[in-house]
């Protein structure tokens, strides 16, 4: 792919997907999290049987794993961003990424596993 | 205005006279914000673990979030959590060629700082059980 007459860009092209994957994840987190707040502000007053009854039904279950799902790869690209702009010692960088990914997947099994229980 | 000093391939002692402009400063507390929210992340997961576990969680919960240093806690992800989405709106508007230019794009950073920052106070204020 080259972009006007000099800039010849090369690689894997993955790049290109993240930063898309990263505006279209904050998209679904926008909305998301109006949804959530128009079903906590119908719900009050807040107690714990209002709140946790939120996210009873299947639809808000599912709803949430998605935004979660969103937010995983979302702070994935971040955080791979702010370890590729910062650290330059390639090993270093690359057991940061790793402890990135196990850190958001472990987060991502815990969150199902919360949500299934409620 | 005073004089800019003409500063090339900044270390660390330039930082103090290098004057970042706003859409600047927004950017780095995007970075910022958004790394607090990543190595909170558990703390958020245990947090709504105990929201929605039971009756018995919830005053748990309560106990947990009453506590200062938490609040403190909380009350910085909350700021967090507001302007990583406020600025996240500015810079999907902006990948839509929205605002790009100079002037459009410091007044939109004014904007959201002008926004995110009384709202981070009012949810501190709530968390801290002032309002």
């Amino acid at each position: 792919m080259s972009i006007g007459a000099r800039r010849l860009v090369v690689g894997a092209h993955y790049g290109l997907r993240d930063w898309l994957v990263q505006r279209a994840s904050a998209a679904v987190l926008l909305v998301y999290l109006i949804a959530l707040a128009v079903c906590v502000v119908s719900a009050r007053p807040i107690d714990y049987q209002a709140w946790a009854a939120i996210f009873v039904p299947l639809a808000m279950k599912i709803a949430t794993l998605i935004a979660f799902v969103a937010l995983a790869y979302h702070a994935w690209i971040g955080m791979r961003d702010i370890w590729m702009d910062y650290i330059r010692s390639t090993a270093i960088r690359l057991v940061l990424q790793l402890g990135t990914i196990i850190w958001l997947a472990a987060c991502l099994v815990w969150a199902v596993q919360i949500l299934w229980k409620v | 205005m005073p004089e800019r000093r003409v500063i090339r391939n900044i270390s660390i002692g330039d930082l103090i006279h290098y004057r970042l402009p706003v859409p600047g400063v927004l950017s780095i507390l995007h970075r910022i914000s958004g790394a607090l929210m990543f190595v909170l992340l558990p703390l958020c997961l245990w947090l709504f673990d105990l929201s929605v576990s039971s009756e018995l969680s919830y005053q748990q919960l309560r106990e947990v979030a009453g506590g200062w240093f938490v609040r403190i806690v909380l009350a910085a992800l909350a700021w967090a959590l507001v302007h990583h989405l406020l600025a996240g709106i500015r810079f999907l508007s902006l990948d839509l060629d929205l605002g790009v230019h100079l002037p459009a794009a410091r007044r939109s950073a004014w904007i959201v700082i002008a926004l995110s920052l009384p709202l981070a106070i009012w949810f501190a204020l709530m968390i801290f059980g002032v309002l």
